[in-house]
């Protein structure tokens, strides 16, 4: 049984209501039409290469902070256009972990973006998402470690 | 450079976008997206386009294999064709997909099958119309037609004969997996294999050379040549086999040699390196 923080289960239970492929798909990329880049502010370009997503077709970069509580912020910047699954999954986990510890964000399984897209996936594409879920979880381990 | 002007052959089966637009009305014409990302489709695509799935559409959920001829026809009646429909295929990732799922077809005779230059990035980037909305076609008789191997597949044991005749193989890998430095393609560790290198004799020519990487189309057949003839030795003439990692990369690459540079005898062996590189007494070279 893999661990997801209590957001992030709200989620997937919203999406296991939607057991058609195309109506999740429907909803997947209602999720990603949320999505917003980091502004040039927030982040300027060039983005810096370890905050890259590897094995991320879609040129993904992540950033991971805590507040003033030690609680997390969760940012991502998805260059490709095309790259509605990147825009998808960074959604669900800002949605789902903004606010979290980072030790409840370093022990997310990443076997998350099958139950989020199913098991479909080409390896590309897989190992692309795992890669930002691992990504998230490497910063949230450092942060973990910063008291 | 204008398609006409490329100086392809001239059953070259290679449309603009402009053509596709052009021709969005025409009732005898299905246009089909195939991509790796699969919200693409619907998160919008050329009105009226059906998609085409290379996971569950094509490819046999059990065996390593492709559909067999009732899953064709079952895939073909759901997309509203016929034998005589002309079918453009476009997708992502410089039409790679697009590519396969048109190869695929291929093999099961489709004959009137069209690629849409540029590819899903292309219509997007020049403003062109999109939909979400789902095409509605009216099902359609097709009739079972048996999948026909011989032409345009290879499979391993006529790829060895092919190796002990000396033949000409293009291998589309990145220069790392061809020399056998990396095992899989970067990024797609699942479909590597137990040893590295090439089939013996093969030359490496990637993919995407084929494509100018600032719009995805096609480069001209002059540039083709330069690639497949000058620098890989090929000839018009040459029984040639290509080859990737699992068939999908390699299939763009029997497109361009089949069907732009107008080759007789292409065709694509789709075992490609899992199966080579992970067979038993297979010869390899580094």
């Amino acid at each position: 049984m893999n661990f997801y923080p209590a957001k992030l289960q709200s989620i997937l239970d919203d999406l296991a209501m939607f057991p058609d492929r195309v109506e999740r798909i429907q909803v997947l990329i209602s999720i990603a039409d949320r999505f917003k880049n980091p502004t040039e502010g927030e982040h300027p370009k060039p983005y810096p290469d370890d905050h890259k997503v590897p094995a991320c077709e879609s040129e993904a970069f992540v950033w991971v902070s805590l507040d003033d509580e030690r609680k997390l912020k969760l940012e991502v910047a998805v260059l490709n256009p095309q790259g509605m699954s990147a825009m998808a999954m960074a959604m669900i986990l800002k949605d789902s972990l903004d606010g979290e510890s980072p030790e409840t964000a370093a022990h997310v399984s990443e076997d998350v973006i099958y139950d989020i897209f199913g098991k479909e996936l080409s390896m590309g594409k897989s190992m692309g998402l795992m890669g930002m879920v691992r990504l998230v979880k490497h910063f949230a381990r450092d942060l973990a470690g910063t008291k | 450079m204008i398609i006409e002007q490329r100086g392809y052959a001239p059953t070259h089966n290679l449309v603009s976008t402009e053509w596709v637009e052009d021709h969005l009305e025409d009732s005898n014409l299905r246009i089909i997206e195939s991509n790796e990302d699969p919200l693409l489709y619907v998160s919008g695509h050329i009105p009226g386009a059906v998609e085409v799935d290379w996971t569950r559409d094509l490819n046999d959920p059990l065996r390593r294999d492709y559909v067999d001829s009732a899953g064709f026809q079952a895939l073909c009646e759901r997309i509203g064709i016929t034998p005589d429909t002309t079918l453009v295929f476009y997708g992502d990732k410089s039409n790679w997909w697009a590519a396969y799922a048109l190869w695929v077809f291929s093999l099961f005779g489709h004959r009137k099958c069209l690629l849409m230059d540029g590819g899903r990035l292309k219509w997007e980037s020049e403003g062109r119309p999109t939909s979400r909305e789902s095409a509605t076609v009216a099902p359609t008789q097709y009739p079972r037609s048996e999948r026909d191997d011989s032409a345009i597949r290879a499979f391993r044991s006529q790829v060895l004969d092919h190796v002990a005749r000396s033949g000409k193989l293009i291998d589309v890998r990145s220069p790392q997996e061809f020399s056998g430095e990396r095992l899989h393609m970067a990024d797609y560790p699942n479909e590597g294999a137990l040893r590295g290198g090439h089939i013996p004799h093969a030359k490496n020519i990637p993919w995407a050379r084929a494509v100018n990487p600032n719009t995805g189309e096609f480069r001209s057949a002059e540039e083709l040549r330069a690639l497949y003839e000058e620098e890989a030795g090929l000839a018009s003439t040459d029984d040639v086999i290509v080859y990737c990692r699992i068939g999908e990369r390699s299939a763009h690459t029997w497109f361009a040699l089949k069907h732009l540079l107008g080759y007789q005898n292409v065709r694509n062996y789709d075992g490609s390196w899992t199966e080579w590189g992970n067979s038993v007494g297979l010869p390899i070279e580094r």
